[in-house]
């Protein structure tokens, strides 16, 4: 026979996987005599052919049928194997208390945190949906061009509401103009100040609210208010409050026309704790009735509902240009671009960048999510390793129930079944230990969650998970003992040979791997946080203190308060301005200067202030001088910021003449770049003018020499005298300040929250396999310790394996953190940079929490008597 | 009497077997197959209805003859037992007494 006669491969393959045993010799015999005759006949090429096709003939019942066996088979499910398991299990467990502990501990560490994570993103995607219209309510909201740059704004002109209703009318339900509103809310002798906002009607069958008292038609009545059930106890208690009067900002009376059920935490209305009418806002504002070009100032929002049928972005598309058919040439030249942005996709996806929506928050619910899902998979290789590690003691029980009669399959059940009671218990932990992070899980992500034990889909998923954990933790002891052969093991010739441990090193670089990853992402992180608090803000926050006016009366006696608290040394200076130092609400584009580009658009920040504002902050020049009383031209003149003159590319700034609106203003002078908006981004041009009316807010500087808690007590009592009216409130500037560090400060506690979880469970792993590996070592230490080797030695020879896998982690996450972490300080303009002794510092940290763990078991099992150990066996 | 039903294919099968006369397995049986009657089938029909004749207590059969080209691997030899050549001669008897049955006419106008 030639040896090139064969027939295919894959055929035989085939034949041998379907074909029932007892028919196999047969069939194969006269498929190969067929076959030979045919390449004699024929040549082999028709053979082949031939004999993969009578191959496939014979798939058909009688030859997929396989013969009864003559023996019973064993029974896989009788419950006295498993009470036997079972025993066997926990007499196990107690045995090894160390393993259990850390499989129990690590694996329970893994699960809170898996559980956590899942009810955060379960939390985060279900934002919004305690509104039944969710699907069909969405923000109007427009794209505008500016220097070739397109902003997405959320706030837009008051008409676009009227232009939406009367020319696309057909598509929306209800149409609403909405304000945010701060307002101090008073009854008798209580007074608070409260979020809320200015709606109209229609809104509360929008948000479908709940009401607790009244109706859903309580805003037809200008005169009217709506309160949430949190606001409504804390004025009313027990007593009804519907009918009631109240007063706001203590000059219109409002009727308590409904109660509504408080918005729940992750709604994005949450906030709004009282709901006025639109009407009555319309009423009691001036400026919005006599806007001399109603389409210029964005300063509304605008909420809708779209018919059932309606397509979201079909209406979008619609009404692009809603706003660009109505505008002024001159406002044209933005090409505002109106759209709708719907409610599902509010807080996720709230990012737009060049027009374009490019995510937002939902990236967070991704890197969160893979996390938890990683720390979940390092406990399972713990799991998954110190089972496989210990297979060698536990070869002998597999051998001696091979040799008494259990089946492989009988030994897959009983591995899993240990890991199974393993997870389960680990389950349990991990729902206390859940429990128990939750309150400091909730403070840092800035959540209000609770388990939800009622919650039948919490405990189908739970328990789904760590169905899932067991097999996929139990399946490679399962697998991988069962298939040891009794014979081997009984005789004592079975030893795990040099692959056994492969897998395991395998394991044990991943988990590296990702703590040092997740280290690397965390030192990153906080320099990032700390390069931009580095970054110099342009003034001075310390003891300074903003205070919220919502009437005129500290205005009209500025100057009265301002000598009082001085004379009394609480304060060292005070002024008036439309915004707190770090934020500000107000801009322009009118803005014009010599040999201004006529195609350049401009989007100029323009804050307010009283004279004193720049002694007060703490600003510093660069050229020019201050606002003085001393110059009664001071009222027309400016003051820039660096931004603004590189912005306008002016050579000497000071002395120029601007336009702002069509009328001239002086340059007086230029200010260093102050930080207001985000300390990540660049500074915006601004521009800084003295006003004459009241602004929002007061700025005192507190003088240093007295006590903060002090001199904030004689502040208001000063402030209650002169504006007895308002509830006292008070901000730190700097407390503010800190605040835009939130988010990203947010992040590094996570991260480090991860990266420490991550490292716990890896050392556990292999606090474990070094307890193991020195067990069972412990003759080969003895006899070299008899032929002369050192502790030192001894050491070496321990810690040098694990050593080199956390090398060889370090080398595959060093590119792996510096690519994504280079994907996320893209977002920011300020970042830090990417040094590489950062990679060294994370690399070398991993290194020493190895060794210490390692060591540990190294040393004890070098510092073992020979004796002890030789005479043992 | 037990009137087991014989299918057109398995009286053919049958047949072959019996005129194999102890050299009937799969190989020969499809191959006189396709000589005497031109039938082209594969191994797995001819298995399946030799395995099932068997089962109907037609054959029997018994493992041996391994050859070289065979891979060492047994035939499969199968015998017409006495009900097999019992149901052969049935069919046969049956065939001939319905031939004695018909017309002589019927036959020539079918061209016979």
């Amino acid at each position: 026979m030639k040896p090139d006669l064969k027939p295919p491969r894959w055929a035989e393959r085939l034949l041998e996987f379907f074909c029932a045993p007892h028919l196999l010799e047969e069939v194969q015999g006269d498929l190969h005599e067929r076959f030979q005759r045919q390449a004699m006949l024929f040549g082999a090429k028709i053979a082949r052919q031939q004999y993969a096709w009578n191959v496939l003939s014979f798939i058909r019942p009688f030859a997929l049928k396989r013969k009864k066996s003559e023996y019973p088979s064993t029974y896989l499910y009788r419950p006295d194997m498993f009470r036997n398991y079972l025993k066997i299990a926990v007499r196990n467990l107690v045995k090894n208390k160390v393993y259990s502990f850390i499989n129990i501990a690590g694996l329970s560490a893994g699960m809170a945190v898996a559980i956590l994570i899942g009810l955060w993103m379960w939390d985060e995607l279900s934002y919004n949906k305690y509104h039944q219209n969710y699907e069909k309510i969405v923000r109007v909201m427009q794209h505008v061009t500016n220097n070739g740059e397109v902003q997405t704004w959320p706030n837009t002109p008051l008409p676009l509401a009227e232009e939406l209703r009367k020319s696309y009318g057909s598509d929306f339900k209800h149409v609403t103009v909405s304000q945010d509103a701060y307002s101090i809310l008073s009854y008798g002798e209580k007074k608070f100040s409260k979020k809320g906002a200015y709606f109209e009607p229609q809104i509360t069958e929008m948000l479908t609210l709940k009401m607790l008292k009244g109706t859903r038609n309580g805003l037809q009545n200008p005169n009217a208010i709506l309160l949430s059930e949190s606001v409504a106890k804390a004025f009313f208690g027990e007593v009804d409050p519907l009918d009631k009067i109240m007063k706001m900002d203590n000059q219109t009376d409002v009727k308590v026309t409904g109660v509504y059920e408080d918005l729940p935490a992750n709604s994005d209305f949450h906030e709004v704790t009282f709901i006025a009418p639109w009407q009555l806002y319309y009423n009691n504002n001036e400026w919005v009735r006599t806007m001399a070009d109603p389409w210029r100032p964005n300063a509304f929002h605008i909420y809708a509902q779209l018919i059932p049928n309606a397509d979201i972005t079909t209406v979008s598309y619609k009404i692009k240009d809603a706003k660009l058919n109505k505008v002024s040439k001159e406002l044209a030249k933005k090409k505002p671009e109106v759209f709708l942005h719907p409610m599902s996709k509010w807080h996720l996806y709230s990012d737009f960048k060049n027009g374009v929506n490019v995510g937002g928050k939902i990236q967070y619910v991704w890197l969160f999510g893979i996390s938890g899902l990683f720390v979940l998979l390092l406990a399972c290789i713990n799991f998954m390793n110190l089972s496989t590690a210990r297979s060698e003691k536990r070869a002998k029980e597999v051998g001696i129930r091979k040799a008494v009669g259990s089946v492989r399959a009988q030994i897959v059940y009983q591995f899993f079944f240990e890991s199974l009671l393993m997870v389960f218990f680990s389950f349990v932990f991990a729902l206390l230990l859940a429990q128990l992070m939750l309150p400091f899980f909730n403070s840092v992500a800035d959540k209000t969650m609770s388990v939800p034990w009622g919650n039948p889909l919490f405990w189908f998923t739970g328990f789904g998970f760590s169905l899932l954990c067991g097999l996929v933790a139990g399946s490679y002891p399962a697998f991988y003992l069962s298939s040891f052969q009794p014979l081997k093991i009984l005789k004592g010739t079975f030893r795990a040979g040099r692959w056994a441990a492969l897998p395991r090193q395998v394991l044990v670089t991943i988990q590296f791997t990702v703590s040092v990853t997740l280290i690397i992402g965390t030192i990153i992180v906080f320099r990032q946080v700390k390069f931009a608090q580095n970054r110099p803000m342009g003034y001075n926050s310390n003891g300074l203190v903003t205070l919220p006016m919502y009437t005129s009366e500290i205005h009209t006696h500025f100057d009265a308060v301002k000598k009082e608290l001085t004379k009394s040394g609480a304060i060292i200076d005070m002024a008036e301005a439309g915004s707190p130092p770090t934020e500000n609400y107000s801009s322009t584009s009118t803005i014009e200067w010599k040999d201004k580009d006529p195609n350049l658009s401009v989007d100029f920040q323009t804050i307010a202030i009283s004279f004193d504002y720049g002694k007060t902050i703490g600003w510093s020049f660069k050229e020019g001088r201050d606002f003085s009383k001393e110059f009664s031209t001071d009222s027309s003149g400016l003051i820039l910021n660096e931004a603004a003159v590189k912005f306008m590319g002016l050579k000497n700034p000071v002395g120029e003449t601007i336009k702002w609106y069509g009328t001239s203003n002086k340059v007086i002078g230029v200010v260093k770049d102050m930080i207001v908006q985000s300390p990540f981004q660049q500074v915006k041009p601004s521009i800084y003018h003295l006003t004459p009316y009241p602004g929002g807010v007061i700025i005192v500087k507190i003088n240093p020499l007295a006590s903060a808690g002090k001199a904030l007590s004689e502040v208001e009592t000063v402030f209650k005298k002169f504006n007895p009216s308002q509830p006292f409130e008070y901000q730190f500037v700097d407390e503010e300040y800190a605040k835009k560090f939130d988010n990203e400060e947010r992040i590094g506690q996570l991260a480090t929250f991860f990266a420490i979880l991550a490292i716990f469970i890896s050392c556990l792993g292999i606090f474990g396999l070094a307890s193991f590996i020195a067990e069972q070592r412990t003759k080969e230490i003895g006899i070299r310790k008899v032929l002369g080797a050192s502790v030192t030695n001894l050491w070496q020879m321990l810690s040098k394996d694990f050593v080199i896998l956390v090398i060889i982690s370090c080398v595959i996450s060093a590119p792996i953190a510096y690519y994504f972490l280079q994907e996320w300080l893209q977002k920011y303009t300020y970042r830090t940079e990417i040094s590489g002794w950062i990679f060294a510092v994370a690399g070398f940290g991993a290194l020493v929490i190895t060794l210490l763990t390692v060591s540990f078991q190294a040393i004890k099992a070098a510092l073992m008597n020979p004796v002890k150990s030789l005479k043992t066996e | 009497m037990r009137r087991t039903y014989l299918g057109e294919f398995e009286e053919v099968v049958l047949l072959m077997v019996a005129i194999l006369d102890g050299e009937a397995y799969g190989v020969t049986v499809s191959q006189a197959l396709e000589e005497h009657t031109g039938r082209v089938v594969t191994f797995g029909t001819v298995h399946n209805t030799l395995i099932r004749l068997e089962e109907k207590g037609f054959v029997s059969s018994q493992l041996g003859g391994a050859t070289n080209e065979r891979g060492g691997r047994r035939k499969r030899i199968f015998q017409v037992t006495a009900l097999g050549s019992r149901a052969l001669q049935e069919i046969q008897q049956l065939r001939h007494e319905l031939w004695q049955m018909m017309p002589p006419t019927k036959l020539r106008l079918t061209g016979l």
